[in-house]
Order: C-alpha cells, then structure tokens, then sequence
C-alpha cells in the first residue's frame, strides 16, 4: 500500500521532471532558431498582425473597463479615510504595473495563444508538420520561431495601449461619475507614473508574449490524436499559459518590486 | 544486380511504441528506377516504415542507406540533404490549409531557393498542368478542392523539386476507383518521367498492380513476400494470397478487441 504510494508519487515527478526538460528543450531550440537564419519574414508578419494588431480590439476594452473599476472602487475605499485624492495614483500604478500586462497577457492567451495550439496542433495531426520537413523546412523554424517572436514583440506593444487606455479609464469614471476635477486628476497622475513601474510592466509583457506563444507552439506542435487531441491541445495551451504568466507575474513584481 | 548501389537500403531495422513491436528486423533493397510497393494491412507498419526512411521517424536499432550513404548516423544537415532527394505524397495531401495551391507546389522550391517568389505562381502553373490540373487551380486554397484535386495537387508537390525518390503513401485511400486509376496513371508517367524510385505503400490491390514493377508484403512488422508486382494475385504464399483476395479465411488472423 505505502510502497503503491511511493511508486505513483515517484512516477509523477519523473513525469514532471521529464516534461519540464521536454518544455525547456523546446523552448531553447524555438529561441535559437529566432537568430539562425533562414527567417520567414511572412510568417512573423502575419503572426504579428494577429498577435498584436487584432488583439488590440479586445485588450484595448478590458483596459478601459479594468481602469474605470479600479478607480470606482478605490473611491468607495478611501472615501471612508479622506483620501480621495490618491485615486489617481492607484489608478496608475495598479495599471502599469499589474493591470496592463496580466490582463493584455491573459486576454491574448485565451485569443492568441489557443489560436496558435489549434493551428499547429491541426497541422501535426494532418501531417502538415511532417510535410514541411520533407520540403527543406524546419517546422522549428517556420512555425516557431515567427511565433514566438511575434509574442516577444507584439505584447509590450499591447500593454502600451492598455495603459495609456487604463488610465483613461479611471480618469473617465473618476470626472464624470465621481465629480474630480480634469486637471488635477491629470497632474495626479503624471506625478505618479514612474518609468520603472511602465518599464517592468513591459519587461513583464515581453515574457509573458514568449510565455503565451510557448504554450500555444509547444502543445500544438505535441498534439496527438485528431480533432479530440488539437482540442485538448488548445485547452492545455491556454490553461498553461495563463497559470505560468500569473506565476511569472508574482515572480518579477517579487524580484523589482519587493523591499 | 551484384554492383549497383540500391537508392535505398534497409538492413535490420527496428521499432517499437511502447510494447508494441511495429518493425521488426525489415531488410530491404530498393534498385534505382524501380518502383516498389508494400502492401499490408492497416497497422502493419507500412507509414512507419517510411517516415523512419524520411528521418520522420527515429527507428530503434537498424540501418537505412540512401545512395550508400548511412542516413541515421548522418549530420542533420547531410540528413536535410539526403531528405531533399525524396518526395513524398502523403495520404491525406496534407496540403498547407494557409497557403494558396500555387504556394504549396512550389513551397519546396522557394524554401531551396531555387526559384523566386516572382516566378513561382507561373512555374507552379505548369507542375500543376503535369498533373492534368488548369493553372488557374493554382489562386485557390486546399479546402476549396475535391479529394481527387488535392491528391493531384500533393502529386504536384512531391514532384516540383523533381526528387530522385517518390514516396507515396496509400495513393488512391478515399478516391472512387476511377480517380484512382487517373492518380496511378498519373503517379507511372511522373516517375517513368523523372526517372525516379518510387515507393508506394498501398492496400489497394488495383493500384499495387498498377503502380508497381516490384512488391513486398509487411504483416505484423515483417516483410513476408517480396516478387514481382505482377505476381501479387498468385504468389503462392498463402498470407498474400489471403490478403489480396480479401478473403475472411486464411493465416492471417484479425486481432479484434472485445
């Protein structure tokens, strides 16, 4: 019974450990190929309009709606204390350092990163990645590397948007429900931005963009199975991503931000 | 025979998945211009058998040559190269669902630079009418073609590098019989064309006898039977002749599963 016990245990972490170095592995060849020629310039461009600019819809919405929240509830918060006036800064920095990057991140993995899982994954199970081989081509570095790049590149690109629209956000809620005035909300909140905090939200950002199109490369390019394996696939990508960019988030505002 | 080269040379080759034996000691002499099929019932390891010679595949213990040249203890750019002498026709076209058909028949081409983006939409024009298939297929993408357009379209493609070595693999799965015979006819006058090898894997007898000059049964991981082509409906081996009669009685036995 105790002996069963440690046997399943001891399975387990040989398969976690045995995955983790697969991931890395795959991480590794994907980052190596970004700087090996050939390059496929049309793949990254087209990865990158989805990453990116077709995201841009969806991020831009859930900034704007996260800014306006968080200065709708700060104001219910400090209202009991007096302190009204530094809305304007929580605003700010909660947007720019978490806000703008975990929400741009997790609204691209869910777009993006289960988009990317299903394309390669659908691509595997066809024989689509297999044919590529056999034409001269590295799958690695066609349906990758771009991928991964697109990622790297398009995210902070995404959470400049957010936090300017973040921002404007809690201003809007902040003037016309809750009555501040527009000028000195504004001048609030230019003396709370801090290039350190807009800096590691993109820090943030670009591991999180690499983060999101691992997962989605990584469990299409390993998709079994036919339609049931690329939708297993997909789901994993996302779930995947979304865990790692939250833990990676704790991570980095441990490594910047703690005293 | 003694002298030639074989194009490719298969000696105690190998593979298992998991517990399962699916390659089992192949040995295999495949002479230049021949066009060879294996036959075989589904899971015999006919598709594992050719994508271990493409590299797809890493076999267990065994040795594949390609031109006397050792493909598996090759460097992978030598491996690229060996690859490169080989064109494959997959069963289902696997066709690049994102890429236009003139894209996808040059795509070979383009990623050996052997032809430019600018002259490809016109050279893919005349690989596809090698096919029996209008240019003007060539502004369409895959999900817009009938299976019998997409396996010409994926003979196309194998073809336009015009590789000294054709694989393919269960050529006419999926096609009425006629577009099968169109796709076998097609298949012959490419190879005899390019004068290339050819193997097919198949278990369609028509297009065995069609395609092939020689062949070779795979059951249970082993080649049984190998002769001429011709020879497949009586070959005397009572597993063959079961297997290429259809008949439910005989050696060979279905594992069903209750």
């Amino acid at each position: 019974m105790l002996l069963d016990l440690v046997a399943r245990l001891g399975r387990t972490t040989l398969g976690l450990i045995r995955a983790a170095g697969a991931l890395t592995l795959f991480a590794l060849s994907g980052l190596s190929h970004i700087v090996r020629p050939p390059f496929y310039g049309r793949v990254f461009l087209s990865t990158f309009l989805e990453t990116g600019f077709f995201s841009l819809p969806v991020v831009a919405l859930t900034a704007l709606f996260s800014g306006g929240v968080i200065a709708l509830q700060s104001y219910t918060g400090f209202a009991q204390y007096h302190v009204q006036s530094a809305i304007a800064g929580i605003v700010v920095l909660a947007v720019t350092r978490e806000l703008g990057p975990v929400l741009a991140g997790l609204m691209v993995a869910g777009r993006v990163g289960a988009a990317m899982a299903a394309e390669i994954g659908t691509m595997r199970v066809t024989d689509q990645v297999d044919a590529l081989s056999t034409l001269s081509t590295s799958p690695m570095k066609y349906l990758v590397a771009p991928r991964l790049l697109a990622g790297i590149i398009a995210l902070p690109l995404l959470v400049m948007v957010a936090d300017v629209l973040g921002v404007a956000g809690g201003f809007t809620v902040s003037v016309v429900k809750l009555g501040f005035s527009p000028h000195a909300y504004i001048t609030a909140t230019l003396n709370s931005v801090k290039v350190i905090d807009v800096t590691v939200g993109l820090v943030k950002a670009a591991l999180f963009g690499f983060l999101i199109a691992l997962m989605g490369c990584y469990y299409g390019y390993n998709s079994k199975g036919g339609a049931e394996g690329v939708g297993t696939a997909t789901t994993s990508a996302v779930v995947a991503a979304s865990i790692l960019l939250l833990a990676f988030d704790y991570l980095l505002t441990d490594l910047f931000f703690s005293q | 025979m003694t002298g030639i080269t074989p194009k490719i040379r298969i000696r105690d080759l190998h593979k298992s998945f998991g517990s399962k034996k699916v390659l089992d000691g192949i040995n295999l002499d495949v002479m230049p211009g021949t066009s060879f099929v294996i036959i075989g019932g589904s899971g015999s390891g006919k598709s594992v058998l050719l994508r271990c010679i493409l590299g797809l595949i890493t076999p267990d213990a065994g040795s594949i040559e390609i031109d006397g040249e050792d493909m598996l203890n090759a460097t992978p750019r030598r491996q690229d190269a060996l690859r490169g002498k080989i064109g494959m026709l997959f069963q289902n076209g696997a066709l690049f669902d994102s890429l236009p058909v003139w894209e996808n028949v040059t795509f070979g081409l383009l990623a050996l630079k052997r032809i430019t983006r600018k002259d490809a939409r016109s050279h893919a024009g005349s690989i596809l009418a090698q096919v029996g298939l209008d240019p003007s297929v060539g502004e369409l993408y895959p999900s817009e073609l009938s299976g019998g357009m997409q396996k010409r379209v994926g003979l196309a493609r194998a073809i336009a590098a015009q590789p000294d070595i054709l694989f393919f693999d269960e050529p006419t799965t999926g096609l009425d019989p006629i577009m099968g015979a169109v796709i076998d006819g097609l298949i012959v006058d490419c190879v005899k064309k390019l004068g290339s090898t050819a193997i097919a894997i198949t278990h369609d007898m028509a297009s065995a006898q069609r395609i092939g000059d020689e062949a070779a049964m795979l059951y249970k991981g082993q080649l049984i039977w190998q002769g001429p082509a011709s020879s497949l409906m009586d070959s005397g081996n009572p597993m063959v002749d079961q297997f290429t009669h259809g008949r439910r009685e005989g050696p060979i036995t279905m594992e069903l599963r209750r």
